[in-house]
């Protein structure tokens, strides 16, 4: 499409994208935005007139809305032309709602979750797991000990047959409905795939129940919804890992999340993104806590071209809980804009953001939040917390952390730091014999670790090494 | 039995607009097992010196040269060094390297590293400096054969590749050795790397790090500021121990007498203006700390 284009082709840091598949769909949507295209995607999962009804309702809402053009040092979307994004592609698999054996699964799609390591995290202690490969889940699977407790784990395809009356009651609702922005919208007119989690009252999911999320094919959109209900003092952990391969033209992802934090329950909510540098991420993340509940949510974002992504946490019951743990890394071209957003409305509510971001290389990255304190919120406490990491003078990192408080007896805690990596420091690794590349990894490794040892070891690793990754090549 | 030499070292700041000469010729030799005692007026060139020797980054040599001259059996039995790899300049190589080769700075002012364990860190530095080394002392050819191999095959999710030289239990178990002789408390060891130490934990550290990474020569730049007399006591002990059980060569610069009383040095050299103006035995900083450095000042401008 570029020149800039051309260049991102040539990135040799990101080796691990360059195996891609050739496309091998059963059905294609074609490109851009119609009823056409959307009663297509319905009529191709068999949905029932609900779902169908409500999809045209939100394609009407995006056509209506305008892009967000007028925040503050936002990244720049001009280049992105959702005309020209295919938004519905199905993967070429047997079974309509994935299969449970992996053996099951055609060769190339097993390749490319090998590749990715994820067979093998699925041995390594988990509860379930899904893999969805362009707009389809594929893979599916939940242990029977969790299944017997009553909870559910399948992709969101089969809750909308298997669930109707949960799905239609919390399906961009009350949590996100379509109307909340312009990609809201889009994602409501042409979602597919993602998972459904159900945990009931007082059921713990003592493992991590995990997804992955791979666009496979060139230009085209992946739109995955993900609800989660956690009844009543229950308490799970839910993982999403995400990648997509290199290619010329502009790929869009344009997930859905909306989580219901029952009384007293515990959700966690960790992701590692790691799109591809063509990739405009733009994602609505949300959840609601009731009393006493606790909403975890721990994203490490990289790769894209612009992301654009501010998980929210509406606190609604007295005594709820939130925290937000964001790590961001921009190199070359790149602009990672993300955040948080807590709305304290009950007292005694508390919230912690901690926010790491490292940029390079001319990178840009912004930490944008919202902390708001209703009138009546008493008691209630926040603590902000952002830190920014610079390698060179080309980089950018601004922080925008706005505060709306409007109860008096509240608790407000604010800190911020913005540096550039030490020459100090790194010359003291290097006179223990480490090489600068090594120093400047580890000095990395240590500014995200308060992020990284709260992600079960595989993530961790994985974050540690996607950002060496990033970091090879392009230094010295 | 190796040997740091410094010959007619001059450096200057390395920044375009500053002009300032700060080493003017220094000539300065320290050989395995040798505690050498670095003294002299503030701004006289003694921590430029050792930040020179350890190849830091803000100083510009402009004359001179640092040698390291070693012997066969130098790193242990089994590591063969051939004759044509004995010396080598320092000033060509990179910190890291520097340290490869057994040349070892204990900092003033230590830096905190947040987020990263003793642990973790020390063994990470004890496995790239065995590492470097080997790739120091390897044929050119092999070197480049390795470089084409390298590349990315594993999928990050299966976990580390290379767990590197010395793995985790064994590190551990010399981590807890070298603690134990310099009566710290194990708990360093998952504290974060100097990060809100205390002065003298700082100190401490640097002499602990040492201990692992066994140099040939270390440059010790006022390890005795800011220690209470029971911590200098240990960090003497340790300083002890690195030249008597592993025969380091100590270079240690300091202001005071006092630490000299429990680390003996065999010599003392007293730095003025960028250079070294006298050198004598233990004696001589006896006498420093009573009548100060005027008397080396007229002695030296008088001779010269």
């Amino acid at each position: 499409m570029s020149s800039e284009q051309d260049h991102l082709k040539e990135t040799d840091t990101e080796k691990r994208f360059e195996f891609k598949k050739e496309e091998s769909a059963a059905v294609t949507s074609g490109k851009g935005l119609t009823e056409e295209v959307v009663r297509m995607i319905s009529d191709d999962k068999d949905e029932p007139e609900w779902m169908l009804e409500r999809r045209l309702r939100s394609l009407k809402q995006y056509h209506e809305m305008p892009l967000p053009t007028d925040w503050p040092g936002q990244p720049d979307l001009t280049e992105l032309d959702i005309e020209e994004i295919v938004p519905y592609i199905r993967p070429d698999v047997d079974k309509r709602s994935g299969a449970d054996d992996w053996d099951d699964l055609p060769e190339d799609i097993q390749d490319t979750f090998e590749q990715l390591g994820i067979p093998e995290a699925e041995r390594k202690a988990l509860s379930g797991v899904g893999a969805q490969y362009e707009s389809e889940v594929v893979y599916q699977n939940m242990q029977e000990q969790w299944e017997e407790k009553g909870v559910v784990f399948c992709n969101m395809d089969e809750a909308v047959r298997e669930h109707p009356e949960l799905v239609k009651e919390y399906f961009m609702t009350k949590c996100v409905p379509p109307s909340d922005n312009k990609f809201a919208a889009l994602h409501g007119a042409v979602w597919s795939g993602g998972s459904f989690v159900y945990v009931p009252e007082d059921v713990t999911v003592e493992m991590p129940v995990q997804a992955y999320f791979r666009m496979n094919s060139e230009g085209m959109g992946q739109f995955e919804h993900t609800l989660i209900i956690a009844e009543e003092g229950s308490e799970v952990h839910y993982i999403e890992g995400c990648s997509a391969p290199k290619y010329g033209s502009h790929n869009l992802h344009s997930g859905g999340v909306e989580v219901f934090v029952g009384e007293d329950a515990h959700v966690q909510y960790s992701t590692v993104q790691n799109w591809s540098k063509n990739t405009y991420n733009l994602n609505t993340k949300r959840a609601i806590c009731e009393k006493g509940g606790t909403m975890e949510w721990v994203s490490g974002s990289m790769g894209s071209k612009a992301t654009m992504l501010y998980p929210s946490t509406i606190l609604k019951g007295r005594g709820a809980t939130d925290n937000h743990i964001t790590i961001a890394f921009a190199g070359e071209g790149q602009d990672i804009d993300t955040g948080a957003k807590v709305y304290h409305n009950a007292p005694n509510t508390k919230s912690t953001i901690e926010s790491k971001s490292i940029a390079k290389d001319g990178g840009r990255t912004n930490y944008r939040g919202l902390v708001h304190i209703a009138d009546g919120a008493e008691g209630s406490s926040t603590s902000v917390e952002c830190d920014a990491l610079m390698f060179d003078n080309e980089s950018t990192s601004d922080t925008m952390p706005y505060m709306e408080i409007q109860e008096s007896k509240v608790d407000v805690a604010h800190e911020a730091t913005v540096g550039k990596i030490g020459d100090e420091d790194v010359f003291y690794l290097q006179s223990r014999g480490l090489d600068d590349d090594d120093a400047k990894q580890m000095i990395v490794a240590g500014f995200i670790e308060p992020i990284t040892e709260e992600l079960p070891i595989e993530y961790a690793v994985e974050l540690n090494r996607l950002i060496e990754l990033e970091m090879e090549g392009s230094l010295g | 039995m190796a040997t740091l030499e410094l010959n007619n070292l001059h450096a200057e700041v390395a920044e375009e607009g500053v002009d300032e000469q700060i080493l003017d010729g220094v000539d300065l030799e320290v050989k395995s097992g040798e505690i050498h005692a670095l003294m002299g007026p503030n701004g006289s060139g003694k921590s430029t010196t050792a930040k020179v020797i350890a190849g830091h980054p803000a100083y510009e040599v402009t004359e001179g040269e640092v040698l390291l001259h070693l012997e066969d059996g130098d790193f242990g039995g089994a590591f063969e060094i051939p004759e044509d790899k004995r010396t080598w300049d320092l000033l060509d190589l990179e910190p890291n390297e520097r340290a490869a080769l057994g040349v070892f700075l204990g900092f003033q002012y230590p830096a905190e590293i947040e987020g990263v364990t003793m642990t973790n860190f020390l063994r990470t530095a004890l496995n790239a400096k065995l590492e470097e080394r080997e790739e120091l002392f390897e044929d050119e050819d092999e070197h480049e054969e390795e470089e084409e191999e390298a590349g990315y095959d594993t999928s990050p999710m299966e976990g580390p590749a290379d767990e590197g030289e010395v793995g985790v239990a064994e590190f551990q178990q010399i981590l807890s050795e070298k603690m134990e002789q310099l009566d710290m408390d194990e708990k360093f060891a998952q504290r974060y790397l100097n990060a809100g130490f205390s002065g003298g934990e700082k100190k401490q550290n640097e002499v602990l790090q040492a201990a692992i990474l066994e140099p040939e020569v270390a440059v010790l730049d006022e390890i005795d500021s800011g220690l209470d007399i029971d911590r200098l006591q240990d960090v003497s002990k340790g300083i002890n121990a690195l030249r008597d059980e592993q025969g380091t060569g100590i270079l240690q610069i300091t202001h005071y007498q006092r630490i000299l009383d429990y680390v003996e040095p065999d010599h003392v050299h007293v730095m003025l203006d960028g250079k070294v103006a006298k050198s004598g035995g233990a004696e001589l900083a006896e006498k420093l700390e009573d009548n100060g450095y005027d008397w080396v000042r007229e002695e030296f401008y008088e001779t010269a």
